[in-house]
């Protein structure tokens, strides 16, 4: 499995020994953290939900068509589920290969592919007491508003 | 025909409810969609989602079959 959940904390140490390779020449890894703030708002932690079934087959399409356009040895990404406070892990991705390039090349490819396709969640809750679904809660705002002047 | 609907993220929070299954007349799920807008208020366009069935992405205009498990995509966040 390429692409997998984990309702813990991810295990870095783990994940990197799966891309050890004798032919890699050098390994890169993204982590991306659960920040304080997001436009304008201050964070205080964060909650992810996901469709797993179905991300767990696109999160391994990702994985699979970054090694079919980058020659490296082996990628892996996994994800958190659940409530995360501030500074968690909330996902990682792992790339080794024989030189260097590729290694940052596939894994720029595929933590920008999973934000896009993959079926993920994330609610953040503010200091204010308020809390928003990202990317949901705004552009859904704009169509009652067309509508209530309508 | 009977079919079997999840919601996450903002729509199970505007459904009140993660799961159900539904008896509908519904023929697609842009047909579906529409039904279930009346009935809980949604406030996603359907341009701003992805409709999966029997957990793979589909088209909104697929015909359905009884006993398909339907899933509204919401935009998504991950990352």
């Amino acid at each position: 499995m390429r692409f997998r959940f984990t309702d813990g904390p991810i295990d870095t140490v783990q994940a990197r020994r799966e891309l050890l390779d004798l032919g890699a020449g050098g390994y890169v890894s993204f982590e991306g953290w659960v920040r304080d703030h997001n436009e304008g708002q201050e964070v205080t932690r964060l909650e992810y939900e996901a469709f797993q079934e179905l991300a767990v087959k696109e999160g391994e399409r990702i994985v699979a068509d970054a090694m079919r356009r980058f020659p490296v040895k082996h990628a892996l990404c996994i994800h958190r589920i659940g409530t995360l406070d501030l500074g968690a892990m909330a996902v990682w991705v792992g790339v080794s290969s024989a030189h260097r390039g590729e290694a940052f090349d596939a894994c720029r490819f595929i933590i920008d592919e999973v934000k896009h396709r993959v079926p993920i969640w994330k609610k953040e809750h503010y200091r204010s007491g308020d809390s928003g679904w990202v990317n949901c809660e705004r552009c859904a705002a704009a169509p009652n508003h067309i509508h209530e002047h309508a | 025909m009977q079919l079997k609907i999840h919601y996450y993220a903002l729509m199970r929070e505007q459904a009140g409810r993660s799961e159900e299954t539904l008896e509908t007349s519904a023929g697609t799920p842009a047909a579906l969609y529409g039904e279930l807008v009346d009935r809980y208020g949604f406030t996603l366009l359907r341009e701003q989602l992805k409709v999966a069935v029997n957990s793979e992405f589909s088209e909104w205009g697929r015909p359905l079959e009884p006993g398909d498990a339907v899933v509204f995509i919401p935009p998504v966040a991950g990352g």
